[in-house]
């Protein structure tokens, strides 16, 4: 599966696709299919995510381990996470 | 410290409302990212793993207490209550918001400080020893010539587009407090028959190429150290590589071309900018030294110290350094409490920093390449009351220069170029090692973590390096040995395969038993390393 995800223009924080909007949560992410880059071109268009780019994912959760830090936010400050359960490494 | 003149308020002022217009366009969708982000780098705003990242300049790594609360009052009105202090004297926030970003620029403004060239392919802050003007051994105080050369950098039109980044150290004595031939250009004041003037070393670097600065010009008179400078960088200006980045930096250019043959060619580009009058009159130069005039130190400042409290014992011998004046101390804090992160610190802790520096410092502090801070002069008649305000904000660690003072770079934990994190290794490490009368034992033993290749973790010069690499999607960890960034230069090497995050920490600690068995009186453990060679540690960390 394909997500997709970028940074608020304003705020710069992570954000992921959701299908109607932009989400901090990557379990709020769904699968873009083949309409990433055209989903990126309208919402990069209105300022609406910066900086985008469509992630391989498997079970809902980005197969690499660079996004699974940015879905989780930094491993070192759990008060700065976004999702602490999420698993870094890889199995 | 110095202070600015208009001149120096007004470019700042000036490039702060520049950049504010730029922002609202670029907010107001007038301009896209690709135009935008040039714009942004060059005020030192990144967009990081996780949110943007401003990096903020601190010239030669000298604050006043004005400065260091002003960076407390950004951490917490604009970012997450913490900073960052880098391996570059620099301090960076991790969670910045552009829209306003322009309103924190102007409050870092009015204490005279910026982002400006804290990115981007030109001059760099220029980097110094932390103990500048308070060591006993520096020739002369190098912050005037960092000045000089700060002045002469900021902006320089003809600089404003290398073909990569470009760094500066500048030091005065013989040990290298700053890891000064490992950057572009390494500068050491000297003096010859009693005149001043400088060493050039130029060529350093770490990144994905290590190379140790060779001396290019072994005495430059101190008149003509811009024009030598400016000779220095038009020749890499005009022959630096800008068709590979990877290929762009003057170490490049010097090891391709040759030691001899690029010094050759500075010397005549030198002749010609000699011609043009760019060295400052000797006027301009007392000015700007007047600024760091020696502080008014007390002739009554020494004092017999009551060594009885065992903690205050360590930290006196740990993280305290001869002064050239007597009666006084310079102090090291150290920002690496055990399960800490490298070079963080809270709002808090900048703004009680800031407090025992007016109090007990004459009001200046220092932040060092190893991103630990400096109280640069204190009464000995201070040092328990320094301590017990230190201890009072946890920042009284005792491990200065010990396996537990670990630079580490921000790593995968907050950098969008890192393949591994660095912190979770940083933090195990010091944890096996918590024991202070163990890392006493080991003794000075510096231990640097990158994240990759780039290296600002400076891992090619730890005494034990760890190059955290993405191999296949999992975190791997490569060890180097025998890497040092101080007078006795070198550059580590890799011992063998890499290991897994408990690998890597299992494999240093067998490194450092080697060590002990083996090492003779008085050695270090790079100096064991050196004798022996990698054979014995090797066959104890990769033994079935």
């Amino acid at each position: 599966m394909k997500l997709l995800t970028g940074n608020d223009l304003k705020s710069g924080l992570v954000i992921w696709w959701t299908g109607d909007g932009w989400s901090p949560r990557v379990e709020g992410a769904v699968d873009a299919g083949d309409q990433g880059e055209s989903i990126l071109a309208v919402e990069e268009a209105a300022r609406r995510v910066n900086a985008s780019y469509i992630v391989d994912a498997e079970g809902g959760m980005p197969v690499h381990i660079k996004e699974r830090v940015r879905a989780a936010g930094p491993t070192v400050r759990a008060d700065l996470a976004v999702n602490p359960d999420i698993v870094i490494e890889k199995a | 410290m110095y202070k600015y003149d208009n001149y120096d308020q007004a470019m700042v002022d000036a490039r702060v409302q520049e950049f504010r217009g730029q922002v609202e366009r670029r907010l107001a969708g007038k301009i896209t990212e690709d135009q935008f982000k040039p714009l942004r780098l060059m005020n030192g705003l990144y967009l990081q793993l996780h949110a943007y990242m401003l990096r903020v300049a601190i010239p030669y790594g000298t604050l006043n207490s004005g400065q260091m609360h002003m960076l407390a009052h950004i951490a917490r009105k604009y970012d997450r209550g913490y900073g960052h202090f880098t391996t570059r004297q620099n301090i960076q926030y991790n969670w910045i918001k552009l829209e306003e970003c322009p309103d924190l620029l102007d409050e870092l403004a009015s204490v005279e400080m910026h982002a400006i060239q804290t990115s981007g392919n030109c001059i760099r802050n220029i980097s110094s020893d932390q103990y500048a003007g308070a060591a006993a051994d520096e020739v002369a105080d190098p912050r005037p010539w960092a000045e000089l050369l700060r002045q002469w950098s900021s902006f320089h039109p003809e600089f404003s587009y290398l073909p990569r980044k470009f760094k500066f150290a500048v030091i005065a004595a013989d040990e290298d407090r700053a890891a000064m031939r490992l950057h572009d250009i390494g500068i050491q004041l000297v003096k010859k028959d009693g005149v001043l003037g400088a060493k050039f070393f130029v060529g350093g670097g770490m990144g994905r190429t290590p190379m140790i600065g060779p001396e290019i010009r072994d005495f430059v008179p101190a008149e003509d150290l811009l024009s030598y400078t400016e000779a220095c960088l038009r020749v890499y200006n005009r022959y630096g590589r800008r068709d590979n980045m990877y290929k762009a930096r003057i170490k490049i250019l010097v090891h391709e071309i040759g030691a001899d043959e690029y010094r050759r060619q500075v010397e005549e580009e030198f002749a010609h900018v000699k011609t043009l009058g760019i060295d400052p009159p000797l006027a301009e130069f007392e000015r700007i030294t007047e600024y760091f005039a020696p502080p008014a130190f007390s002739a009554d400042a020494d004092a017999k110290l009551d060594r009885s409290d065992p903690d205050f014992a360590v930290w006196l011998d740990q993280n305290v350094k001869p002064h050239k004046q007597d009666g006084y101390s310079i102090v090291n804090i150290s920002l690496k409490p055990i399960e800490g992160i490298s070079g963080d610190a809270s709002a808090d802790q900048i703004d009680a920093m800031a407090d025992i520096a007016e109090r007990y410092s004459f009001d200046e502090l220092r932040v060092t390449h190893a991103q630990n801070i400096v109280l640069p002069h204190v009464a000995k008649r201070d040092l328990h009351a320094v301590w017990s305000a230190l201890r009072n904000e946890d920042l009284a660690d005792a491990n200065l220069d010990l396996i537990s003072d670990i630079i580490a770079c921000p790593g995968l934990d907050y950098c969008s170029l890192a393949n591994a994190r660095s912190i979770p290794v940083a933090q195990k490490i010091a944890k096996r090692f918590e024991n202070l009368d163990r890392q006493r034992d080991l003794g000075e033993l510096k231990l640097k973590i990158s994240g990759c290749i780039n290296a600002c973790g400076h891992h090619h010069a730890g005494h034990i390096g760890i190059l955290g690499v993405d191999r296949k999607g999992v975190e791997n960890y490569q060890l180097t040995f025998g890497g040092s960034g101080a007078e006795d230069v070198s550059v580590g090497k890799i011992i063998g395969p890499g290991f897994d995050e408990d690998g890597v920490v299992d494999a240093v600690e067998k490194a450092t038993e080697v060590y002990k068995e083996q090492r003779e009186d008085g050695e270090r453990f790079l100096d064991t390393y050196r004798r022996i060679g990698v054979a014995p540690f090797k066959e104890a960390i990769y033994a079935k």
